[in-house]
């Protein structure tokens, strides 16, 4: 076997982000190597590194043994290097085929050869067992026939070398397997494999080395065989990973929220987007909704805050809310911690003040009457940022110049400090790096016990389990199943979650 | 493909009956001439030129605004050098100067991060004022004899299809069928013949080249590696990016297209429509050019007939106002149609009020016999509102249109 | 960590004066372009221009620009942009002044009812492209175009058929004159308290404290209200507001609504100030130039008071060119190069402080 690529001494230094230091790591072709670390530790940079989308400030990158300089994407994909980004990098109102030709389309005359391309990917998707229709639209598409199309793409441009960046982190278990089982496939037709993620045990199931990055450096290179979850995990983090858990039983009489024959009808007449939801939700309990994206839980959400019009009831503590507006809703208890923080929960060019009124325009400390209380304001973003340990200069300081994690913690600190009865909580921990995540689940095992009743929604089926009372399973918009987290491995969740079970 | 051209000529021929019909209600007999007809596509084709150019900007991502600047910068540059080194040449320095704008336009938005409608605005006021300023100079030289108008420009050739339409080929020249059958005065026959010859005679040669730009950036978009890299670049551009197309290079391409588009429109609008650039010669068209792109919700084929239905009400309004008076009755039939739609459907109350609307239209139709000349002159601006309002929300935009990208993702 | 550093002061300052040096290049090349000196230019406009009837009449043209940039202000801050003012003003102007003219009231009470008129004239023509924006969702930008245009035919033909004045024989086609309750009185007579003398065709318009009362209005509302934190939140990220309790949609037709009624004031300072009627005279422009205003004064009411003194002054003074045989029309060269300059301006300045904090960040991470 020979070294597909290597890292020497990669350093790269960036504003506001973890720099990276000193990495180096080696990958034999026909092998999978993981490069594992929690978030923000840097794989993601000298990912970009390696694929020609950052320039490293020092050391060297060499490709089947000669050095190579990247400027560009387009560099890297001449040296046979391709990468199966996280986010899909696709055009929903492209074609398939559009989409994997594009950059490099294959021509006659001026035109674009359709039909040699159709010709090519029809052959190569049955070559590596990836079949999918060219001709429609990717906006079709579920996940993982997107990320098939992400595969697709790279190897239709020749790449011998393949980067997949937390490809798992979207796909329900039975979805990882069919990824795996081309993993597998491609290691066989002598590819090498470079495998980015967090979660161990599909590292220790899939790869053959692993190389461990902690704060921007490689601190380990190893092979899997030799290791355990837990000495990986000692290696990541330098201490124990977090665990998501809740003790004891806080569930109080009280019911906070309680929804009776929930539907969100379509305009177009199609498939309800959630149908006929009913559940009753504790003071003192945590409800995990369950399921693959796209199965209604963010619909659900909107109908808990008043965002869209639904057929049924819903009743907070006790009274129904069925007329109340979002921002009656908001005042009266209901705390949201949004899926997507930039999105939804962040004014980006603001400074974090100003943030901090957000969602809480209506009450004290931040209002006197209708007027702003400024001084006020500022000094409670301040006591935010100092409990719940963001990292930022201060209250002025804009929320875009902070890390995912940091902005997480803001969110979750505002929400929480209204003492809210209710708390809609959508991927709480999504994206933010292990020091974070571990801080965001005790605020919400501290709320829990005080009384608070949680709506936690979420992908990572560990943190589904750990920290919920109960599961609810959704499935194309209805709660399919019910569970109890305790009886519950995330295999069995996971098999719930496709209706598998 | 074909059932669609099918479906759009069944639509023309209803539209022609339905005129002919008004036609011979009201005695507006503009409604369907000869002349009504021609000058109609005289007046789309600046506006097909800037949703043209509109479409090449948003494909790429930038929102133009700007368009109207870029037509003002076409329409000035074509009657400034066309009125001293002729029409062809004055067309082209119309398409560079459209682009100067267009440049402008690109490199606040793509190289800075401007917002996109601020620097469009931005551009139409410093259009505006700069061909004011040099306009002056000029007059004070005395080159020009007024601050406003340029001097004439000679006129470009016409010609039309042989046997139909009339036309000279090689020193033949051909019969006018269509003329003949246009002033037989048959029910739509003669409105239909007198339409397709005011389409297809007496055509500029300007005209045939703006024309074949519709199909030409079909061509362009979907079948070419460039179409497909600069759509990408208005619908996924980090995607884009980390395939190595180089987006900025795609949106400096669709944005300077665009505005050479615009400068074209209004270079024609300087030296075809007209015979010298005038101040205000523009007059929107620009904007319009940017309803008829969404009216068209971004392909080629909309925008024309985008822009064709402006044409058209700005042609009868510059005609004869007694043809915009008749078209209060079209609104009438219009409103009638949707009564019975909707109260089929059901919905009896907006029947109701569709129908009360309809019945004031008609009283209005009835109790008036012209309407005042400022009023007739709002007819494109109205006839824009109401087309957008209907339009507006089936759009389907490019994904990334408007947002200011940046290499690597960053804010 | 304060808000207030002198670096971030500094940084407030930089864009305006790269904005302003990069248009005196501009305006020098487009004046040596007709083989005449810039610094004669310069010159002889400061001279003319700060003279003191000069700086009255750069008031007179602030004034307007003033209110009319409060107006689009208020869109932009909602992240709408009413392109329209030109048309609400308009309409305001022509409506305050005939229905004015039609009674008699107490004096203050007969200038706020005027007030009054043109403000829901100009919001109920704004509140057009308020309903199509979110009833239909048509762009505000094109709708508040088309209805300039719009604006533009009927009050020539409501000016022509309906409202002009026929008891007096004029060549200008004039709606009768608002009886003396209704006007608004002069700051000259003040003026001369303060020492300063009577200027030929001189006179400041009294409701240039009625703007600087508005600018202080608007910084209060914008900045220390809860429907201006709303109206700022729709506009920084519509999303977020909208989940954070702000009824989008009728924060979007109440931020143009208002901005028309704004804008509706603002062909009023010379209305009620000078001419006492709406004319053919009136000016045209004034809602364009108001963008630049706004845009080239951060939104913010200082910011744009600031910069419709400018635009009044370089208006003002540049009539003075005709004297050195300098086509005066500079001044637009010279608005719209400190326009594009500007916007470009902000926007590097922008980057360049996130990066700046982001570095600052880096450090608190790494300590």
């Amino acid at each position: 076997m020979s070294v597909a690529v290597e890292l020497r001494h990669i350093s790269k230094r960036f504003p506001g982000v973890l720099a990276n230091k000193d990495v180096s790591m080696s990958v034999e072709t026909g092998t999978v190597h993981a490069l594992v670390g929690e978030n923000g530790a840097g794989k993601s940079t000298v990912m970009k590194i390696l694929y020609g989308m950052q320039r490293p400030d020092s050391g060297e990158i060499l490709v089947n043994g000669r050095a190579v300089h990247f400027k560009n994407p387009n560099d890297a994909i001449d040296a046979s290097i391709g990468m199966v980004h996280q986010h899909f990098m696709l055009a929903d109102n492209f074609t398939v085929l559009e989409n994997i030709i594009l950059g490099s389309e294959p021509k006659k005359g001026v035109t674009i050869d359709f039909a040699a391309a159709r010709e090519k990917i029809v052959a190569m998707a049955a070559q590596y067992g990836l079949e999918i229709d060219p001709d429609v639209l990717v906006e079709a598409l579920g996940v993982g026939q997107r990320q098939r199309v992400e595969i697709l793409k790279v190897l239709y441009r020749g790449a011998r070398i393949l980067i997949f960046d937390e490809p798992t982190a979207v796909l329900v278990p039975q979805e990882v397997d069919d990824l795996f089982n081309a993993l597998e496939g491609l290691r066989e037709q002598g590819m090498a494999i470079i495998f980015i993620s967090h979660k161990l045990d599909e590292v220790l199931r899939v790869a053959d080395d692993v190389t461990v990055v902690r704060q921007g450096s490689t601190v380990a290179e190893v092979k899997s065989k030799d290791v355990t979850a837990r000495q990986l995990a000692e290696l990541m983090v330098g201490s124990e990973l977090p665990q998501p858990s809740t003790q004891g039983v806080t569930r109080r009489d009280l019911v906070a929220l309680s929804l009776n024959d929930v539907s969100i009808l379509t305009s177009t007449g199609g498939r309800d987007l959630i149908s006929h939801i009913s559940f009753n939700l504790h003071a003192g309990e945590v409800v995990g909704i369950a399921g693959v994206e796209g199965n209604g839980q963010a619909e659900l959400v909107e109908a808990i805050l008043g965002l869209r019009d639904y057929t049924g009831s819903i009743s907070f503590n006790g009274s129904a809310i069925d007329h109340l507006s979002v921002a009656h809703r908001h005042d009266l208890g209901i705390g949201f911690i949004p899926e997507d923080r930039q999105r939804q929960g962040l004014m980006m060019n603001s400074p974090l003040w100003e943030n901090r009124i957000l969602g809480h325009q209506r009450s004290k400390p931040v209002m006197r009457g209708f007027i702003l209380d400024k001084k006020a304001t500022i000094t409670d973003t301040a006591r935010i940022m100092a409990e719940f340990d963001v990292r930022a200069p201060g209250p002025h300081t804009l929320a875009t110049a902070l890390s995912g994690g940091n902005q997480q913690k803001f969110i979750v600190g505002r929400e929480i400090s209204k003492a809210p009865a209710l708390l809609v909580a959508s991927h709480p921990t999504r994206g933010v790096d292990v020091g974070a995540q571990g801080a965001i689940w005790e605020e919400l095992r501290r709320a829990r016990e005080k009384g608070m009743a949680i709506v936690l929604i979420s992908a990572d089926l560990e943190e589904l389990i750990g920290m919920s009372d109960r599961l609810l399973v959704m499935l194309r918009g209805a709660v399919t199943a019910e569970l109890d987290p305790a009886k519950t491995t995330p295999e069995q969740l996971g098999s719930a979650m496709t209706g598998a079970a | 493909m074909k059932s669609k051209s099918l479906k759009a000529l069944q639509y023309a021929a209803l539209l022609i009956f339905v005129l002919s019909i008004i036609r011979i209600l009201t005695g507006a007999s503009d409604l369907t001439s000869v002349g009504t007809a021609s000058a109609a596509l005289l007046l789309s084709v600046p506006i097909a030129l800037a949703g043209l150019g509109g479409l090449f900007s948003e494909r790429s991502g930038v929102v133009n605004i700007g368009l109207e600047g870029m037509m003002i910068m076409g329409a000035w540059a074509g009657g400034m050098i066309g009125s001293k080194h002729g029409p062809w040449i004055g067309l082209f320095a119309a398409v560079c100067f459209g682009s100067v704008g267009a440049l402008l336009h690109a490199i606040a938005t793509i190289t800075f991060g401007v917002d996109h409608v601020v620097s469009g605005v931005a551009i139409n006021i410093i259009a505006a004022g700069l061909v004011r300023y040099i306009s002056t100079i000029f007059y004070k030289s005395g080159a020009w004899l007024g601050p406003s108008q340029s001097p004439d420009v000679t006129s470009i050739g016409t010609n039309g299809i042989p046997v139909l339409s009339g036309g000279t080929y090689f020193g033949w020249k051909s019969p006018d069928v269509l003329s003949v059958l246009a002033e037989k005065h048959w029910f739509f026959i003669s409105d239909t013949a007198a339409v397709i010859r005011g389409l297809t005679g007496d055509l500029s040669y300007v005209t045939m080249i703006a024309m074949a730009m519709i199909p030409l950036s079909v061509f362009i978009l979907w079948k070419t590696a460039f179409g497909l890299r600069l759509r990408s670049a208005g619908e996924a551009p980090i995607a884009a990016e980390s395939l190595g197309v180089n987006v900025y290079a795609m949106k400096y391409a669709g944005v300077l297209i665009s505005g050479g588009l615009a400068g074209l429109g209004g270079g024609f609008l300087a030296i075809v429509a007209a015979n010298h650039y005038q101040e205000n010669q523009v007059a929107g068209r620009g904007y319009i050019g940017l309803a008829a792109l969404l009216f068209g919700n971004y392909r080629p084929g909309g925008i024309l007939m985008g822009a064709g239905l402006f044409g058209f009400a700005d042609a009868l309004q510059l005609r004869d106002s007694a043809s915009i008076h008749a078209l209060i009755l079209l609104i009438v039939l219009i409103l009638l149609f949707l009564v019975v739609r909707d109260f089929r459907k059901g919905k009896a109350l907006k029947a109701a009020l569709t129908l009360a609307f309809a019945s004031l239209s008609l009283w209005y139709f009835l109790a008036v016999d012209e309407l005042p000349g400022q009023l007739v002159t709002m007819t494109p601006y109205i006839t824009t509102l109401l087309v957008m309002a209907v339009a507006s929300q089936r759009l389907r935009m490019p994904a990334a249109d408007g947002i200011p990208y940046r290499r690597g993702g960053m804010q | 960590m304060k808000g207030f550093k002198p670096s971030g002061f500094l940084l407030a300052l930089a864009a305006p004066v790269a904005a302003a040096v990069v248009s005196i290049i501009i305006s020098s090349l487009a004046v040596l372009a007709t083989h005449k000196s810039p610094i004669d230019a310069y010159k002889t406009m400061w001279e003319f221009g700060t003279t003191s009837g000069s700086l009255m009449q750069m008031l007179n043209t602030a004034t307007p620009y003033y209110i009319a940039a409060i107006a689009i202000a208020i869109t932009f801050r909602a992240g709408l942009f009413n392109i329209g003012v030109e048309g609400q003003l308009r309409l305001g102007a022509m409506f305050g002044a005939y229905l004015g003219a039609m009674f008699v009231l107490p004096p203050v009470i007969h200038i706020l009812a005027i007030m009054v008129i043109a403000m829901t004239i100009g919001g109920l023509w704004a509140a057009i492209a308020g309903y199509l924006k979110v009833k239909r969702g048509v762009s505000e930008v094109i709708s508040t175009i088309m209805l300039n245009s719009l604006a533009g035919g009927l009050s020539s033909y409501l000016l022509a058929n309906r409202f002009m004045d026929r008891t007096t024989a004029s060549n200008n086609m004039s709606t009768k004159e608002i009886p003396a309750s209704g006007q608004f009185p002069d700051l000259m007579p003040l003026l001369n308290k303060l020492g300063v003398e009577d200027q030929p065709g001189g006179g400041v318009y009294g409701m240039l404290l009625f703007a600087v009362v508005l600018g202080v209005i608007f910084w209060f509302v914008i900045n220390r209200t809860r429907f201006g934190f709303e109206l700022r939140a729709s506009g920084a990220n519509p999303i977020a507001a909208r989940v954070s309790g702000v009824n989008s949609k009728r924060m979007t037709f109440v931020a143009l609504a208002l901005s028309g009624a704004v804008a509706g004031l603002a062909g009023l300072p010379a209305v009620l100030g000078d001419t006492h009627a709406f004319n053919m005279g009136f000016r045209t422009g004034i809602g364009f130039s108001a963008i630049a205003v706004a845009l080239l004064g951060r939104n913010n009411a200082v910011g744009m008071a600031i910069s419709a003194l400018l635009f009044g002054f370089l208006e003002v003074s540049s009539r003075s060119l005709e004297l050195i045989d300098i086509a005066p029309e500079t001044y637009v060269i010279m608005q719209g190069s400190i326009l594009l300059s500007s916007v470009i301006a902000y926007e590097v300045v922008r980057r360049y402080k996130i990066t700046l904090q982001s570095n600052e960040l880096a450090k608190v991470a790494e300590a």
